[in-house]
């Protein structure tokens, strides 16, 4: 690890003895979970517990006329059959747009469908029963009456005249258009050596969690309160929206969140029926329990990535790139999703195209269409894959066609590492990035002179490898400039409280959430490290809005920048008030005093002066031992928001070495090389299983996922069988290095590093085929790489 | 998604699940490994009132050499067919087509009557035993039937089975002096069904084949016992002997479109694997082109 910023301040509050910043420690969770003793959603079983079932529309667009439910209200089980128009009496519809995103616009979306079904897998009626499967057998029995309407499927024709407009009170099918002019991009153009465009295509793809979405509901009539137990990524946010739209206080709302399997921003959204869920709770007056499963999931869970973006890149012959210009248009569905709206995603490809390199000319313009297909949102690392793709794929045919070596061309455009603080060419501010530490990491590691040679070599027998190099920015550490100041009530604040307890253990509440990342493990850590206790002592507390700190949750890699920074500090409060009553306790001064391994020791020569359990004892049991006046305080809260900056960006780069079967159109990825820069490293393996996490889900944009829809608007892979998730089986290994440049706006320096993975992996890929196949003159510029996809490329069929 | 209610028996022996099945006839289905059946239950594609475990019947279980046949039983799993020696020795395509059959979890349940009675197309099974010239032997109502592999696979998911019918047992010629195997599929990930495939037995003589069979896999309704064989046997192999051959199975395929891969992809497909399979059995490299991953 190279670090390329010496902290300036020396010994931080993070360096002290035994401190467990930067190793790697067992996460506290594991056994539990390895024990089968998690608590997940579906586990949970409250007395008089119903199961929902959503019957779903098996139509793109089509009216509503009638739901017949007399036969299957007198099934066996079965308690009520509920319509969209009849929980429309306990809650209210919802439109997902932000105002700071101007112009965007959505309609009003109901928790089931009332009158309309606008893609296929809407709710149109809910069916309540004892048993899952006996709410499934009800369904069978509801007979819905379609008059079924044209669906707009082609993102391309959706603003085209003669298309239908799917929301009639819109005016048309655009959602969103934002235009970001910068620098002279036509005086750059015309200036430059070579201008080189393509289109680029990406497959419309999902998160696919092993846990899908999963909620049970229990309004009590008695208390006036409803209880969410909700595999959430934000259960602050989930209070908001609940208790808007059901007519209730905050207060009277309760989320619940425990043990989450996977999320990758699939689980930070408002879903209809989960609304629906909450609202069947309180109509029904008992806990209701619905649990997705897979082929519902694929219809329901938020997809992601369907852009088409046309790129144009300016160069001169040694190689300055000159302008960036792009046309991005994406098709989101027929809503606009609620509170996080879809128009972020190519909010952000604006946002990123060319972030890396110094040219200031850059031209964008951003459409998001309306569809009658499944709702699109974010989902990890929201936009960034888009962005990287267009960006280094237009780099590397920029290098191809002045014939400069791929990585010449990063090395005289990306931003000097010295060149900090500045912006970019869409006005993005940088705090310290370090592409090129980055870059020259990377090429040590991948020895690219020798496996330049081997490809050399190899492709004489007709062995075709290729090497793609992609570098990335990555957006984390939001502030509310995310969401806040667009009006969604979603926290940019994370909070923490810990507390000494009477045996010198130590709880920590944090508005944090985990879902695997290891939240808990950092936050254990931090404590832990900060304070001087072992973290065997430390347990944490987190996902429930009735216990913890008010915060945004866990989300666009803020969990360990914000969260952490949280419960550094309020870690701090707690040191500084323990050293305060150890003083008077043992007639020193806090100067004199530290606290290391479970204990009050002497700074000068480490001598172990009184037990924390001992202290805690006296506090809580003597205080009568202590003089007059005392009033310890073993408990401390605090929160923590970046002001400075609205995000906190990292960066990166990624390699990718392939082998390309030329008679099949079969890809081999070979190895796969990340090197990153997320500031401060808490626990590196966590970080580096984020990374391969990362990697793998972006692997699985460039070969295999996609949601693949007829022109009716029907989802034709809804299952594992046809909906390929990357697998262990084709899985390079993946070297992660690190570069390390702490943001200064935190104590504790660590930035996101949950998406860096997701942002690259699909652009090193598709450049590395691209190279492979340079001896036959064709450029790809679609992902998934089917075989099918290369080798019509390749003109073999 | 949950299944449908349905009754479950598990049968006491062959006689009793036969009895079963001649009671409740088209409602019934026989439950082997479960690997296709039970997931076509919980997305609630099939619905039997009635199923038929056959699982605990140890007379259907099992490999045996009787003379110069082979004989495996209907409940054998797939994973057996990766250790038994007797395969191994006798009919080795098996072993070979076993390892690509899904993933071990799924090996260690599915059974090789169970994949030949579901009939996928994209089974690796079905095509061995086009290319290894099996028998498979049924009972039902009328007594025992043999029925060549050839005849015994119809359409998609269709076979010569009727509702009331077992299917017991396979048997395969052992192979001979001079045999050889050639097994490859093209799947987008380790364990999935295949785009196309191919299961080829081989008898050389010298340089060349004295006798080849190529089954054909995931090119149509059902395995495919491909005729252009007839024209890489007995002859010197050439690179146009080779073409001409390739070309003869592009016009013998007529293979469906799906989401993988068109026609014209699969017809591609099935002639690189042509060309693989002469030059790994011919030990001829200079007949296999372009690179490979
Ligand atoms: C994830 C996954 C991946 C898979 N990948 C592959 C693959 O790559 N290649 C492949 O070939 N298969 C694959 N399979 C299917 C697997 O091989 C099954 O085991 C096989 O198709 C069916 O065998 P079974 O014993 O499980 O049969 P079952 O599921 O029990 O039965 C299948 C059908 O055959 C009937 N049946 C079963 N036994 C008999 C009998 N003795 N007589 C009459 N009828 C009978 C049943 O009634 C049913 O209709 C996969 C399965 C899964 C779940």
């Amino acid at each position: 690890m190279s670090s390329i910023r010496v902290n300036p301040d020396g010994l931080s509050v993070l360096d002290r003895p035994n401190s467990y910043i930067g190793k790697t420690v067992p996460r506290p969770n594991l056994d539990r979970l390895l024990q089968g003793r998690g608590l997940y959603v579906s586990d949970i079983e409250l007395p008089r517990m119903a199961h929902v079932v959503f019957l779903r529309s098996p139509h793109a667009h089509a009216k509503i006329v009638s739901v017949d439910a007399v036969t299957a209200k007198e099934m066996p089980g079965v308690i009520a059959v509920v319509t969209g128009k009849e929980l429309g009496a306990v809650i209210t519809p919802w439109v997902g747009v932000l105002s700071h995103l101007k112009g965007l616009k959505s309609a009003p979306q109901s928790a089931i469908a009332v009158d309309r079904v606008c893609w296929q897998g809407e709710a149109v009626a809910a069916i309540v029963a004892t048993s899952r499967a006996a709410a499934e057998d009800a369904a069978e029995h509801v007979a819905v009456a379609y008059q079924e309407l044209e669906a707009v499927t082609d993102m391309r024709t959706a603003l085209d005249p003669a298309t239908p407009v799917i929301h009639a009170s819109l005016g048309d099918n655009l959602a969103f258009e934002r235009v970001h002019d910068a620098g002279a991009v036509d005086q750059a153009f015309a200036v430059s050596d070579a201008v080189v465009e393509a289109d680029f295509i990406f497959g419309r793809h999902t998160g696919v969690t092993l846990e899908p979405r999963a909620v049970v509901a229990d309004w009590n009539a008695a208390e006036a309160r409803l209880t969410i137990y909700q595999g959430t990524q934000a259960p602050h946010m989930v209070q908001n929206i609940a208790a808007l739209h059901l007519g209730l206080r905050e207060a009277q709302v309760r989320v619940v969140c425990k043990d989450v399997g996977g999320s990758f921003g699939i689980k930070v959204h408002i879903y209809a029926d989960e609304m629906a869920t909450y609202a069947l709770s309180k109509l029904l007056r008992r806990p209701i329990k619905f649990v997705a499963d897979r082929v519902e999931s694929f219809n329901t869970d938020i997809h992601a990535r369907d852009h088409r973006c046309k790129g144009k890149i300016g160069v001169k012959r040694d190689g300055t790139i000159t302008a960036f210009e792009i046309d991005d248009l994406t098709g989101i569905g027929p809503y606009s999703m609620y509170p996080r709206t879809s128009a972020i995603e190519a909010n952000q490809v604006v946002n990123l195209v060319g972030g890396p390199y110094t040219s200031k000319n850059y031209r964008a313009r951003a459409r998001v269409v309306f569809q009658n297909k499944n709702v699109m949102c974010q989902y990890r690392a929201v936009g960034h894959p888009i962005a990287c793709s267009v960006t280094e794929g237009l780099v590397d045919l920029a290098a191809r066609k002045i014939g400069m070596d791929p990585l010449e061309i990063r090395r005289r455009n990306l931003i000097a590492d010295d060149a900090y603080p500045c912006a970019s060419p869409s006005g993005l501010r940088f705090e310290q990035l370090s592409h090129h530490a980055s870059l020259d990491k990377i090429v040590a590691m991948m020895g690219y002179d020798a496996l330049r040679a081997e490809q050399a070599t190899l492709r004489k027998e007709g062995i075709h490898r290729g090497i793609g190099i992609a570098s990335f920015i990555e957006v984390t550490n939001p502030s509310a400039a995310f969401y806040g100041v667009g009006g969604a009530k979603i926290s940019s604040q994370d909070g923490v409280a810990v507390r000494l307890d009477a045996q010198g253990s130590v709880i920590c509440q944090t508005s944090i959430t985990e879902q695997g990342q290891g939240s808990e493990s950092l936050t254990a850590q931090i404590v832990g490290s900060v304070l001087g206790v072992s973290m065997d002592r430390v347990r944490v507390i987190l996902g429930d809005t009735d216990v913890t700190p008010y915060g945004g949750g866990t989300w666009a890699s803020r969990g360990a920048g914000i969260g952490g920074e949280a419960a550094l500090q309020a870690t701090k409060i707690l040191r500084k008030n323990i050293l305060d009553v150890a003083a008077v306790i043992l007639q020193s001064t806090p100067a004199e005093l530290d606290i290391v391994n479970n204990a009050i020791v002497n700074v000068s020569d480490g001598a172990s002066r009184i037990e924390l359990n001992e202290l805690a004892r006296i506090v809580y049991f003597r205080p009568d031992t202590l003089p007059p006046g005392i009033q310890p305080e073993l408990m401390a809260t605090k929160h923590f928001v970046p002001r400075e900056y609205p995000f906190a960006f990292t960066n990166g780069v990624q390699a990718a070495w392939v082998e390309v079967d030329t008679e099949t159109g079969f890809v081999k990825l070979l190895r796969h090389w990340v090197v990153e820069d997320c500031g401060t490293i808490i626990n590196p393996q966590l970080v580096d299983e984020q990374i391969r996490g990362g990697v793998v889900q972006g692997l699985g944009a460039a070969l295999f996922e996609k949601c693949i829809y007829d022109e009716r608007g029907q989802l034709t892979n809804a299952n594992m069988a046809d909906y390929l998730v990357p697998m262990s089986g084709e899985m390079p290994d993946i070297d992660i290095g690190h570069v390390v440049s702490p943001t200064r706006e935190s104590e504790l320096g660590a930035k996101g590093a949950g998406e860096a993975g997701t942002a690259g992996a699909a652009a090193a890929v598709t450049n590395a085929v691209n190279d492979a196949l340079s001896p036959f003159g064709t450029i790809i510029t679609e992902i998934p790489l089917t075989p099918q996809v290369i080798l019509t490329a390749l003109g073999k069929i | 998604m949950k299944a449908a209610a349905f009754a479950y028996t598990r049968a006491t022996s062959v006689d009793n699940a036969l009895e079963l099945l001649a009671v409740h006839g088209e409602r019934a289905r026989v439950l082997s490994g479960g690997q296709s059946l039970i997931p076509a239950m919980n997305l609630r594609l099939v619905a039997p009132e009635m199923v038929v475990d056959i699982g605990a019947l140890a007379e259907l279980r099992g490999i045996a050499i009787r003379g110069d046949t082979l004989l495996i039983g209907a409940a054998t799993r797939h994973a057996d067919l990766l250790t038994s020696s007797d395969i191994a020795t006798c009919v080795p395509l098996l072993a070979a087509a076993a390892a690509h059959i899904a993933h071990p979890a799924i090996r260690n349940r599915g059974t090789v009557g169970g994949s030949l009675a579901q009939a996928d197309p994209a089974s690796e099974l079905p095509a061995c035993m086009l290319a290894l010239g099996a028998t498979i032997v049924v009972r039902g109502p009328g007594g025992e039937r043999r029925i060549a592999a050839e005849d015994f696979f119809t359409g998609i998911y269709e076979t010569q089975l009727a509702a009331q019918d077992l299917l017991v047992a396979i048997e395969l010629p052992i192979a001979g002096k001079g045999s050889a195997h050639f097994f490859q599929e093209f799947a987008r990930r380790h364990g999935d069904y295949a785009i196309t495939g191919l299961a080829a037995q081989a008898v050389l003589d010298g340089a060349a084949f004295a006798d080849l069979r190529l089954g054909y896999f995931a090119v149509g309704d059902k395995p495919v016992l491909a005729k252009a064989a007839a024209r890489l046997t007995g002859v010197t192999m050439t690179s146009s002997v080779l073409a001409e051959a390739g070309d003869a199975l592009s016009r013998e395929l007529d293979p469906h479109e799906d989401q993988e891969a068109t026609p014209a992809m699969r017809r591609h497909l099935a002639k690189v694997l042509l060309a693989r399979c002469v030059a790994s059995l011919l030990n001829r490299p200079d007949l296999h082109t372009g690179g490979q991953a």
